[in-house]
């Protein structure tokens, strides 16, 4: 079975003149289909800038990335939204403050023109377990974990099989993190959806993926079973430090 | 959790409310500030005045009576008359469908013109961007009354290329201000979205830039409004704009210079009506930012 996510060798450049920097160096990785794939380092260590390159958000990367098997830029734009859609880390950011719940979910069926529109966006509402009358909502009268469902709903209406979720907890409360924690997992489960989840929180990883990358300036440097957080089977030396840190400071709390 | 469908209609009649609630707010926000009140005030009286003209007018506008020139206020002519017997007052009232005029077709031009190219610098950037903003560059490196005045002369003094003119010359703020925002707005979250979930360029440009671009552009046109009138009435002054007969404010005020020292009628009118009404628009903005600017809030 071909894997969901392929990417091989791959390396971007930002910035310009002196400031041009190196921001992933030959990130390889698989992620088969329909599992929770993780990716943790810390800040700056280029986890979101993974997601950015499959999600075509940037542009000026080399080597490769497959979707399915294919060739991410190869793929025509709409065939390619309807695989690929993502989750963003800051909720009160991914949903525009002058759209209602409606405009946003009817936009991406215009687009690719699906028709029922109400109905499937009651039923993507449906789905992450907000009421139908909040399509007449807008983002300022709904709570961050409600904003962060309508997201998700959002990229669920074009029903992609692969989901990319940047940081999709960390903005929120705790008591609403695992609320939608469970949420993903209910609708990975239901609709054998792949996701490639980026993350700081080791205690996400654990609880939603079934492997997960340790990356570091821009490298990764290991992939790991779920099981390696609760017995430490680490060959790399930051990965073990990584993972011991987030112990202790869980065990602190 | 699914809602009964005539609940829906509920919802959507409660959105529609909750929109005439936000407009309400707005207005009385805008009335609670003296100073915007009174600028919003001139300018309904504007627009009354020039839909009512034909009421208001005591007499004919363009009707020369030489046996009954310069004659001070009186309770014939309320506004004195001026060196053809013409009665002031009721050509101010005339005056006031072409200021409106020249303020309607300025912005119905120019508030398209700087959204379209600022939007679309900012949010494609590169060479594009390059040529655009040198372009808005150039035309903001010279003052808008001297490059108007290039312009009429260019394609001759009346009134229709005179609010051409000003037209050209003050779309570069705007264009500038839509860049500004869209340069923002373009590494916004929503933007990716909207761009992963298939939207195209134009679309995105369309549906989720534009309508946040907007509040600042209308403030930015309001407040630019005062700037068009007096442009409009230095063209006219300078002979360039509306040209005689015509009952232009700025044209009033060049003809009743010559008589100015024994006549002080013939300018003052005109010129508190320029000052009175590009003073309310600069205070509208003014009130307009407060209640619209996200950041004043």
């Amino acid at each position: 079975m071909t894997a969901a996510v392929s990417i091989r060798d791959l390396d971007i450049e930002l910035g310009f003149g002196a400031s041009r920097r190196l921001i992933l160096d030959g990130v390889a990785l698989d992620v088969p289909q329909g599992a929770c794939f993780g990716l943790v380092g810390e800040s700056g260590s280029g986890k979101s800038t993974v997601l950015r390159c499959i999600a075509l958000l940037l542009r000026g990367w080399s080597g490769d990335i497959d979707i399915n098997g294919r060739p991410v830029r190869d793929i025509p734009r709409a065939e390619y939204c309807r695989q690929v859609q993502m989750v963003f880390q800051d909720p009160y950011g991914s949903l525009h403050p002058r759209q209602s719940v409606a405009t946003a979910l009817f936009e991406p069926l215009r687009t690719h023109k699906l028709d029922r529109h109400q109905e499937r966006a009651e039923a993507a509402l449906a789905d992450v377990g907000l009421p139908g009358d909040f399509l007449y909502r807008y983002p300022h009268e709904l709570s961050g974990g409600q904003r962060q469902r309508v997201a998700i709903a959002r990229a669920l209406i074009l029903d992609p099989s692969i989901l990319l979720l940047d940081e999709p907890t960390s903005a929120l409360d705790v008591s609403v993190q695992a609320e939608v924690l469970n949420l993903l997992s209910d609708l990975r489960t239901k609709r054998g959806l792949t996701y490639l989840l980026v993350s700081h929180d080791l205690a996400v990883i654990d609880h939603l993926c079934d492997q997960f990358a340790v990356m570091q300036h821009g490298r990764l440097l290991e992939v790991l079973p779920r099981e390696a957080i609760a017995n430490l089977q680490v060959t790399n030396d930051y990965s073990r430090s990584l993972i011991q840190a987030s112990l202790d400071y869980d065990r602190a709390i | 959790m699914t809602v009964s469908s005539n609940a829906l209609p509920a919802a959507k009649a409660s959105l529609r409310r909750t929109f005439r609630d936000e407009a309400g707010r707005m207005l009385r926000r805008l009335l609670s500030n003296p100073a915007t009140a009174f600028g919003l005030c001139v300018i309904v009286i504007l627009v009354l005045a020039a839909i009512f003209a034909p009421l208001l007018m005591t007499h004919n506008p363009l009707a020369q009576n030489l046996s009954n020139i310069l004659k001070a206020p009186s309770a014939e002519n309320w506004f004195g008359t001026d060196e053809l017997g013409r009665d002031v007052y009721s050509r101010l009232i005339a005056g006031t469908r072409i200021t409106l005029t020249i303020i309607g077709l300025v912005s119905i031009i120019v508030a398209p013109i700087g959204l379209v190219i600022g939007t679309t610098a900012g949010y494609f950037g590169g060479w594009y961007d390059t040529a655009m903003m040198r372009i808005t560059d150039i035309f903001l490196s010279f003052p808008g009354l001297i490059l108007s005045l290039a312009f009429v002369a260019a394609l001759g003094p009346n009134l229709n290329n005179a609010i051409i003119a000003i037209a050209l010359t003050s779309w570069p703020p705007i264009a500038r201000l839509a860049r500004a925002e869209t340069l923002i707005l373009r590494s916004a979250d929503y933007i990716s979205a909207a761009h992963l979930l298939g939207a195209s360029p134009l679309r995105i440009l369309v549906k989720s830039i534009v309508p946040m671009c907007l509040p600042s552009v209308l403030i930015r046109v309001t407040l630019s409004m005062a700037t068009v009138i007096l442009t409009a009435a230095g063209l006219g002054f300078l002979g360039l704009g509306a040209q005689p007969p015509t009952p232009e404010w700025g044209a009033m005020i060049a003809t009743g210079r010559n008589y100015m020292l024994e006549s002080w009628w013939l300018v003052t009118f005109p010129g508190a009506a320029i000052l009175l009404v590009s003073l309310s628009f600069n205070l509208v903005g003014d009130g307009l930012r407060d209640v619209l600017d996200p950041k004043n809030r």
